[in-house]
């Protein structure tokens, strides 16, 4: 059983996290560097331009790389402080197999994957080919989010592998296929400057995507209006036109309720809606209801708002509309998107310079990472599991027989819940850190300690690996080539910058020496990442998502090329839908009724505050780099509670406080910060951090229907005042 | 061309800290950061204030210094104070108008911001004007400023009798040709001052009242 074999103050002694502050033989060492690599950030969907320096096979510093045209030069304290996490003393670098009592010890690399590699087999012959399961990353290389996928469903031929981008980017996604057949973004972030009207719906600009703000004040210095809704008042929120502090789980409110005034207003498109969409009369007559009065009781603001933000985007020239994880980690994710969505068609503002729509990809490879084949009911080039042609393409792609591949499996958090209820009995996860991300960590630990065999690849020890039987070390982005598609749908290249260090192997060929263990070493002969980005051209070719085009050379010579690319002729496609063509067989945008419904875990009078959570700038997803990084864990070295000052006065709070807040699940005890930005019925944390610093003790593993993404940003939750958290792992690691 | 300029717009500012983080990379001062960020009010307002050296045409750090350590550029660019030089005494760090110069006890020595010498002296952009991701810090010639930025730039400030202007400049509203700074009552509003300071344009409990 996969039971956390000593407590975790003796694992973080060992394994860490101590933050690095100072880079290879400190700040005194001598200056100067032997080369520059031009490559990406790891952090985040913004994927920015950079060039790490390296001295003596060692990286040492950063200078920013102002010709690449994304982001010109600019960083946020995470790309700047990101080659701290090269040299770090926490570094894994040999593979460690469970021992109880003690915690982990060294085995060598043959142990590691033979023991790997039999577990798999002994579990899956005793229990089918189902009961063990994969979990991959977003923040993996499209070539290694392929690999994992073909590693799933040919060499363990398991239905079960998802992601974590299941936690990220999956409501935006379904909603973007059902209403244009495509899941990207429809434009370039230079159409950004050129909107008039600009909607940022549940998008902490500032602190989850920074660079995307210049583009912003851009527009603004060029007279846009811009329109924020967010339960807080972000950095950006707090300057722009007009802030609609929204209810958490309120965006359809909103959004509706802006249609209705448009309608009324004659802000509608109707030749468009007539000639390029279906569905529009059904959309006309559901949003009906949602007078502002009506919405304006959804949303949880003043209707005049909600007025407000119609007279801004009806009768705009050009608009975009900008979305993140604020409106999609909902169990009704899927249908505030659709209604955002309904926005953008409604004036027919789309497909053009300056008219159009982004979701704002969280996580590093967010884009390319859902399209190459590791969700559940996915394959290659967004083919569909189900389709017996795209089954059939990508079957002779790989050599394997159709019916050897399995259909739709679970999804991330049902593939816990079939772990808990004895269904998986096995797991392989790389790049996913649930014991930080996935909500209501009780269950998610239970679950993993009943695991006959897990065994997980990452660089640092995750406190998910704490129930590991066998931890592979793996590779950072900067010690392998490969390619991420960023946030635009710009695929860019990963240089290999340095070596791996000693011990360490690139993630890759650990796939492939587990994959030859199982029988499969013929499907798995790569003798490098660009072989399987070949590979991945051909599986692609045909598919939403056509990167056969792109070859890593145009890459290098165009700054990043934008799939769709079918040709090595085709320059690829910054804008989708330009002449109004959109991807459904009908070539139609199809429009989609959207009526609210309340959240899973409603507040009551026993729980009567909602929790909503999210990031902070310094700190990247689970934190399992950045709070290994001195410089990221000073700027916020721990998690807190934003609280309205009137919510802080009726509970007896006062600055200095720390509270406990419990819901339905369980409880983390954090620092009050006291601050109007907030509104009163609703409080913050973020969620970077483990153990007894962790929100997703509180949050919810109910998920959307359609997207199963989990419902983060609402969960009722009870707020005491409490005694500073017994907590000796919390300021241990900012005082070294 | 003309020579690049060093803008600041507070309006931009998203207090994320990347300016701070940069500063501390530089090959002059390594593991410090020249460059304050100022976190306003965070109770009240989530508003943050970059504040780089302004430097002054005619330095009051340097007219200070005892020790004459503290030397300005042909191009006005005025410096760190000189180690064999600086005697401690930390007379910049208190007349200095803009709260710049610190001094580093471990050291012995005041140090600033001295613009990037290290980088503007060969024509690259200072390190925090080149990560900042809000533009809120940026360095361009002033007709780029003029084509991309609806703000208006100044650098006269009067401090009481004394007008000071400055290398860097600041962006602000279009009427204001020079930012007065008056003495403050310390601990509070002026009695008269409170009664008008009932606006609260950043509590978010007041804007969901408004009808």
């Amino acid at each position: 059983m996969a039971q956390q074999p000593v407590d975790a103050e003796t694992l973080i002694e060992r394994f860490g996290p101590h933050p690095k502050n100072t880079p290879p033989g400190g700040w005194s060492a001598a200056l100067g560097y032997d080369r520059m690599v031009k490559t990406h950030c790891c952090f985040c969907g913004q994927q920015c331009g950079i060039q790490l320096k390296v001295r003596d096979n060692k990286v040492v510093g950063f200078e920013p790389w102002e010709d690449f045209p994304f982001n010109r030069g600019k960083l946020c304290p995470k790309g700047v402080k990101r080659y701290m996490q090269d040299e770090h003393p926490d570094r894994l670098t040999s593979p460690l197999q469970r021992k109880d009592g003690v915690g982990f010890e060294p085995i060598s690399w043959e142990a590691a994957l033979d023991r790997t590699a039999s577990e798999i087999r002994r579990i899956q012959e005793r229990y089918g080919p189902d009961s063990f399961a994969i979990l991959g990353g977003a923040s993996l290389t499209n070539e290694k989010a392929y690999l994992m996928g073909k590693f799933a469903r040919v060499a363990l031929r398991t239905a079960n592998i998802d992601y974590n981008g299941r936690l990220c980017m999956v409501s935006a996604g379904a909603a973007c296929k059902k209403v244009f057949g495509v899941d990207r973004n429809a434009n370039p972030w230079s159409d950004i400057p050129l909107a008039e009207a600009i909607l940022v719906a549940g998008a902490n600009i500032a602190e989850c995507a920074p660079i995307t703000t210049d583009y912003l004040w851009q527009a603004r210095e060029r007279g846009a209006k811009i329109i924020v809704t967010d339960p807080r008042m972000t950095p950006i929120a707090r300057t722009v036109d007009l802030f609609i502090p929204v209810k958490p789980g309120g965006d359809i409110g909103v959004f509706n309720g802006m249609l209705h005034v448009m309608i009324e207003r004659g802000w509608i498109n109707r030749e468009f809606l007539a000639n390029h969409t279906t569905g529009w009369d059904e959309v006309e007559e559901s949003v009906r209801k949602f007078t502002p009065e009506y919405a304006s009781k959804i949303a949880g603001v003043p209707a005049s708002m909600i007025v407000k933000a119609a007279e801004i985007w009806g009768p705009a020239r050009t608009s975009f509309l900008m979305h993140s994880r604020g409106i999609e980690q909902h169990t009704k994710g899927v249908q505030n998107v659709l209604a955002a969505l309904n926005l953008v068609l409604a004036t027919g503002r789309i497909g053009r310079p300056g008219c159009g729509y982004a979701m704002i990809t969280g996580q590093g490879n967010g884009q390319g990472g859902r399209e190459q084949g590791q969700k559940c009911d996915q394959l290659p080039g967004y083919r569909d599991i189900e389709n017996p042609e795209h089954r059939a393409y990508i079957a002779e792609v790989w050599g394997v027989p159709e019916e050897s591949i399995p259909h739709k499996g679970l999804s991330a958090v049902p593939i816990l819940e079939a772990i808990h209820e004895g269904k998986i009995k096995g797991l392989f996860s790389i790049s996913f850190n649930p014991m930080v991300s996935l909500p209501d960590h009780r269950y998610i630990a239970e679950a993993l300690g009943k695991l006959e065999f897990f065994a997980t690849c990452d660089f640092f020890l995750s406190e998910t690996a704490y129930h590991a039987d066998v931890v592979l070390p793996g590779s950072l982005i900067e010690e392998d080539d490969g390619t991420t598609t960023n946030t635009e749908g710009r695929v860019i290249r990963h240089k290999k910058v340095v070596d791996p260090p000693q011990g360490a192997r690139v993630d890759w060929q650990i796939v492939c020496e587990i994959a030859a263990r199982l029988g499969h070493a013929d499907k798995f002969r790569y003798n490098s990442p660009r072989e399987i980005f070949e590979e991945l051209r051909v599986a692609s070719k045909g598919g939403v998502s056509d990167y056969s085009g792109i070859t890593w050379e145009k890459i290098d010579a165009n700054m990043g090329v934008f799939w769709p690319c079918p040709s090595l002729e085709h320059p690829g496609t910054p804008r989708l839908y330009e002449g109004n063509r959109f991807n459904h067989p009908d070539g139609k945008a199809h429009l989609q009724v959207v009526d609210w419904r309340p959240s899973a875990d409603e507040v009551d009078d026993e729980y009567p505050i909602i929790l909503t959570t999210g990031r902070v700038v310094a700190h990247y997803l689970s934190g399992n780099q950045t709070r290994r990084i001195g410089g990221l864990v000073d700027q916020t070295p721990e998690p807190f509670c934003e609280i309205h000052p009137r919510l802080a006065e009726r509970l007896g709070l006062v600055e200095g406080d720390f509270v406990t807040v419990e819901s339905r699940r369980g409880s983390i005890t954090v620092l009050a910060k006291i601050v109007k930005t907030i509104r009163p019925d609703t409080v913050f944390i973020p969620y970077h951090w483990p153990l007894n610093r962790s929100v997703n003790h509180c949050t919810q593993r109910a998920i959307d229907p359609i997207s199963n993404i989990p419902e983060f940003k609402y969960s009722a939750v009870r707020v005491t005042k409490a005694a500073p958290s017994d907590n000796p792992m919390a300021t241990r690691g900012a005082s070294r | 061309m003309s020579e690049m300029v060093f803008y600041m717009d507070y309006s931009r500012c998203i207090g994320c800290q990347a300016c701070v983080q940069a500063c501390a990379e530089c090959d002059t001062h390594r593991g410090r950061s020249m460059i304050h960020l100022e976190t306003i009010q965070r109770r009240e307002s989530v508003q943050t204030a970059p504040q780089v050296c302004m430097h002054c045409e005619d330095p009051i750090c340097a007219r200070v210094c005892p020790a004459d350590a503290i030397k300005q550029t042909p191009d006005g660019v005025t410096q760190s104070s000189l180690t064999p030089r600086c005697i401690g005494c930390s007379n910049c760090v208190l007349a200095c108008p803009f709260g710049v110069p610190n001094y580093y006890a471990e050291l012995d020595q005041m140090m600033k911001c001295d613009y990037c010498y290290d980088r503007t002296s060969v024509g690259k952009r200072p390190m925090c004007a080149t990560v900042c991701p809000s533009g809120a810090l940026a360095f361009m010639t002033p007709e780029d400023f003029a084509q991309t930025r609806r703000g208006h730039a100044i650098n006269e400030w009067t401090f009481g009798n004394e007008t000071v202007r400055t290398k860097v400049r600041v962006v602000v509203p279009p009427q204001v040709e020079r930012v007065r700074v008056d003495l403050v009552q310390i601990g509070g509003l002026a009695p008269q001052a409170a009664s008008t300071a009932i606006v609260d344009p950043e509590d978010v409990a007041a804007m969901l009242e408004e009808v």
